[in-house]
């Protein structure tokens, strides 16, 4: 839907797509997949105060500096674990070492018909 | 400060970095419904700074026929949105009776 007349010309990120012609929304639900649960999981404890790697806040600007591609083709949980893993190496709590060296461990004990699910950033 | 029923304009400005207000209701006038209450500011906490001062939180109402082009209902569909004072400007009376 246009914005009516006054609307700024500054510039939007990616993420604010408030009023935008981009055509109806999907509203089908789907299962929840493990995936998603442990991302989702993975977020809640990370930014627990008793934890307090980051604050959610802070998820959302690592999201909102994608690039437009990134942002668009990225699921919505995909985006929450490419921010998840930039801000930890970003606080200093893993290095990109170690992340690829745990992902590669996880994809070496995978079997051809195992369901581990590995995806990193 | 504002109060309930007070008209305000959400400021225009850019701004680059993390920002809670969306760029739909940059310049619009709504009316104040409710005070939220006062939290950190979520523009700092972004960056890992403890968002202080803390920042008053406000809800307002926007007409949608005010917010986008075609949109004629009498103004009985609306919008609210909670927003940050730092975001929120004070609209003179005269100008908007």
């Amino acid at each position: 839907m246009a914005a009516a007349e006054g609307s700024q010309e500054a510039p939007r990120g990616v993420h604010d797509l408030g009023g935008l012609p981009l055509g109806p929304i999907d509203r089908h639900e789907h299962a929840r997949t493990l995936y998603e649960m442990r991302v989702d999981a993975m977020l809640m404890l990370l930014t627990n105060p008793s934890c307090g790697a980051f604050k959610v806040d802070a998820l959302r600007r690592a999201i909102e500096g994608y690039t437009r591609s990134e942002y668009e083709d990225l699921p919505y949980y995909d985006r929450w674990i490419k921010a998840i893993r930039g801000l930890l190496i970003e606080q200093g709590v893993l290095t990109d070492e170690q992340i690829e060296a745990r992902v590669a461990a996880i994809r070496a004990r995978q079997t051809p018909s195992g369901d581990a699910h590995v995806r990193a950033w | 400060m504002y109060a309930p029923g007070d008209r305000v304009r959400v400021d225009s400005r850019w701004q680059s970095g993390h920002c809670r207000t969306p760029y739909y209701l940059k310049g619009r006038v709504g009316v104040v419904v409710s005070a939220v209450g006062i939290y950190r500011n979520p523009e700092r906490l972004a960056y890992h700074k403890p968002g202080l001062p803390p920042r008053r939180l406000y809800r307002v109402r926007f007409r949608q026929e005010d917010i986008w082009v075609n949109y004629t209902d009498g103004g009985f569909d609306t919008v609210e949105a909670d927003l940050f004072e730092h975001w929120l400007l004070p609209v003179a009376e005269e100008l908007t009776s």
